[in-house]
């Protein structure tokens, strides 16, 4: 049914000379950053020229296509109350200001994900990701947060899931459920895996990290029984004790204690396994309840510091605009040519399906106003992916040469300094043993080569940048140690948290086979879910530590499958929602993207499965170890034990398998999304859609960050209306 | 609002910590008996324990 409803949220269009004079110059912001990436060659230039291209397209994507989309698209109407005005209940459902939303929205978005991708991804040059980076945003992954945003709140809600099977079909329903459950499997696991080559070998990080259990345990108690609900009090000593679990850090590393703290990557994933179990099947507010505090404090705190401490410090970028690895395919970090690798391992930051279940979850139930989408879903990705553009100078501002050193696998780096400096030099770039030493020493670390997954590349761009505002170079281990701490205390939460939504999910759906696993208050049947869902992400865990060719490498473009499903399938809910409702002229706004983000994945899953390269595609590296193995050979390549190579035999037959389903499931979503589509585009009629009834808005509220004139005379309007009454709230959004 | 109240406000609904105050000011209005603060901390944790898809933070 089409909707009917005016359009009211579109004000006659004044164009002051002030604003076409301010836009401009943002403009002219932007392209000169543009400009600047684009032209230099050869020469280092300053990060700030980054931050001008990617935040110049930022405001004008914002002002402009963002407003485009809610008010001629999506026609987002201010008089329709929103499910937080018609189902207030003070608790899940209550009308939040806009402001507070956008900044819970955003720490319910951002994690590790954008710090770790565009680190990857930098093997090919920061160009590259740069450009994915702010043209997906715009055009792709802030359109999908707000569509998918706005849907839900028409629908009280619903979930991405239940969107899916009500708007497309069981068909579309059930294979976003199978990507939910498969992308956080693998999520956890590729997380999990960013941690241990963290912590791998580093007392400092494994004592530091190891104490953030007993401080959330605290934290915990107190929440529970000393004083309830005083989160800040209890927050302001979880900060401190976790600045001093830091710090005490260094010193445990050069005691006596040090041994007891360095532990195999094979050890760590033991202690990875039943950390995660355990979490999950503890009460939430023993655990999971104050480490969200923690960890959301540490995060939004962080982020903001390093945003000064790029601006203050500009950096200078040290890595190439683009490297010989963007068209060869053959870099260390990750094998496969830019197309399609790029845009699926940069996927947080730029386009992240995992984004469609948080915007379909609990923020379209806090909202005020319809109007708010577009701060709230696309504001919040906007500054996702300026945390992603953070990640890239933090990689690409240090030597290209200890880059690819960090990043490089360690079966390929060789045993010493020695091999690992001659490998470097190998593929073109170069590192002395003795700078490689020089750099772990700083940071307090035995050694930083090899260290893959992103985190600790990361972290040494972070203390670069820090260390040259507060401290000099002799804060450098400790602004380390802050970053890998920042990244490993909310790596965590989400191993816990994913758990814990992967067994819900089990639970539900084994539920409907044998109903008392469905009841989450029986203790056995969690239990058994839990180990359900620990064993699975544990086990690429540990095939991914001990996987000859690095784990990293081979997981990481999984996860970006993965991820990319996900998103085509919100795309596709969007793109379906927006036909049914009579908005076929407006469909390209979620199809081109979409259409994107299919030709992306399809091809990555397909080089993945069918690619003639052993480095690319899982079956031919199945082959040429099966081969070797049927020759009678004992070592191939890195792989130096038979043993070696028949896990690689293993994993790669999994890996290729899991490829292959990924891309199935995301052709069986679009061919019953099309069929949808095309059934409603011949019958108009026939369309029915699910919307929640309309209710007349009793709120006024204005719709982006600051009220404009009209919505200051409206909110005026609506408080003179209320005082006689004793004052309700009605003109909300005053601070 | 001086400068103090409002960095107070936004850090209290920032933090979580209004959201106590706002269920109670929500229960009053309807002529109920709010839970006490503890109880309903409590019923808070517990219902995330049952349904873990509230409040999911992502990647």
């Amino acid at each position: 049914m089409p909707e009917t409803v005016p359009d009211t949220s579109r004000p006659a269009r004044r164009i002051t000379p002030k604003s076409i004079v301010i836009w401009s110059l943002v403009a002219l912001v932007g392209a000169t950053g543009w400009g600047v990436l684009a032209l230099s060659r050869g020469e280092e230039i300053s990060a700030a020229w980054l931050l001008a291209a990617a935040l110049g397209s930022y405001a004008i994507a914002y002002r402009f296509y963002a407003k485009f989309i809610a008010n001629r698209v999506l026609k987002v109407d201010k008089k329709r109350a929103t499910p937080a005005e018609r189902l207030d209940n003070g608790v899940d459902f209550h009308p939040t200001d806009r402001r507070v939303l956008f900044g819970h929205h955003f720490a319910a978005v951002a994690g590790a994900g954008p710090l770790v991708g565009p680190v990857l991804a930098a093997q090919m040059g920061y160009l590259p990701g740069t450009i994915w980076i702010v043209a997906g945003v715009i055009f792709a992954g802030a359109v999908q947060d707000m569509v998918v945003l706005f849907f839900s709140t028409r629908r009280n809600g619903r979930s991405l899931g239940q969107m899916a099977r009500d708007e497309i079909g069981p068909f579309g329903g059930a294979a976003a459920l199978v990507a939910v459950f498969a992308i956080m499997i693998i999520l956890l696991a590729v997380l999990a895996l960013v941690i241990v080559n963290a912590l791998k070998g580093s007392p400092w990080g494994v004592f530091s990290i190891a104490m953030t259990i007993p401080i959330a345990l605290f934290m915990g108690v107190y929440l529970r029984v000393l004083r309830p609900g005083r989160v800040t009090e209890v927050s302001v000593i979880g900060v401190a004790l976790l600045l001093l679990a830091i710090v005490s850090g260094r010193w445990v590393a050069e005691s006596s204690l040090a041994d007891t703290f360095t532990l195999e990557p094979g050890t760590l994933v033991i202690w990875m396994v039943i950390y995660g179990f355990l979490a999950s099947v503890l009460p939430v507010w023993m655990l999971l309840a104050p480490r969200d505090y923690l960890s959301t404090f540490m995060k939004v705190g962080t982020i903001v510091l390093l945003a000064l401490g790029v601006v203050i410090a500009m950096p200078t970028m040290k890595m190439d605009a683009v490297t010989a690895f963007a068209t060869s395919g053959q870099g260390p970090v990750f094998a496969g040519s830019m197309f399609p690798f790029v845009f699926i391992t940069i996927a947080c930051g730029a386009l992240s399906g995992f984004h469609a279940l948080v915007s379909s979850g609990t923020t379209p139930k806090m909202i005020q106003k319809e109007t708010q989408v577009r701060l709230v879903g696309y504001g919040s990705m906007l500054t996702e992916s300026f945390v992603a553009i953070m990640a890239v100078i933090c990689a690409c501002i240090l030597e290209p040469g200890l880059y690819f050193a960090v990043n490089s696998p360690a079966g390929a780096l060789g045993p010493t300094l020695e091999s690992a400096s001659e490998f470097v030099k190998g593929i073109g770039f170069s590192i002395t043993p003795d700078q490689l030493a020089q750099m772990a020493k700083d940071v307090g670390e035995p050694s930083i080569a090899g260290k893959t997954g992103g985190a600790p590349t990361f972290a040494l761009g972070m203390s670069e940048i820090f260390s040259a505002v507060i401290g000099g170079a002799g804060m450098k281990a400790f602004w380390y140690h802050f970053a890998i701490m920042f990244e490993a205390l909310f790596i965590l939460t989400t191993v816990d948290a994913g758990t814990r939504v992967g067994r819900f999910m089990l639970q539900d759906t084994l539920g409907n086979v044998w109903k008392p696993l469905r009841d989450v208050s029986w203790k056995p049947g969690v239990w058994l879910t839990s180990a359900v869902v620990v064993g699975g992400w544990g086990y690429f865990l540990w095939v991914g530590v001990h996987d000859p060719l690095g784990g990293i490498n081979q997981l990481f473009p999984l996860f970006g499958i993965a991820n990319q499903l996900l998103a085509a399938v919100a795309l596709a809910v969007g793109t379906t929602l927006l036909i049914k409702s009579g908005r076929l002229k407006w469909a390209w706004v979620t199809g081109i993207p979409l259409a994107w983000d299919v030709a992306v994945t399809l091809t990555a899953s397909w080089q993945k499965v069918f690619s003639d390269d052993p480095k690319v595609g899982f079956f031919a590296q199945r082959d040429l170890y099966q081969d070797a193995l049927d020759a009678g050979k004992t070592e191939l390549g890195t792989a130096k034990t038979r043993e070696a190579m028949e896990t690689i035999v293993t994993n790669s037959t999994v890996d290729g398998v899991l490829a292959a389903i990924f891309a199935i499931l995301i052709v069986i979503v679009l061919a019953d999304a099309t069929r949808v589509c095309i059934k409603a585009i011949r019958n108009p009629g026939s369309a029915e859609i699910k919307e929640a009834e309309y209710v007349e808005s009793k709120i006024v509220a204005p719709a982006g960050l600051w009220a404009t004139a009209e919505e200051k005379a409206e909110l005026a309007a609506a408080a003179a209306e209320s005082a006689p009454e004793g004052g309700t709230p009605v003109a909300a959004g005053k601070s | 609002m001086t400068l103090l109240e409002q960095v107070r406000y936004w850090w209290r609904e920032l933090s979580g910590e209004a959201v106590y105050d706002r269920y109670v000011a929500h229960t009053r209005s309807h002529g109920q008996v709010p839970k006490s603060r503890r109880e309903f901390y409590r019923d808070r944790t517990d219902a995330q324990e049952a349904d873990p898809r509230e409040g999911f933070r992502c990647c």
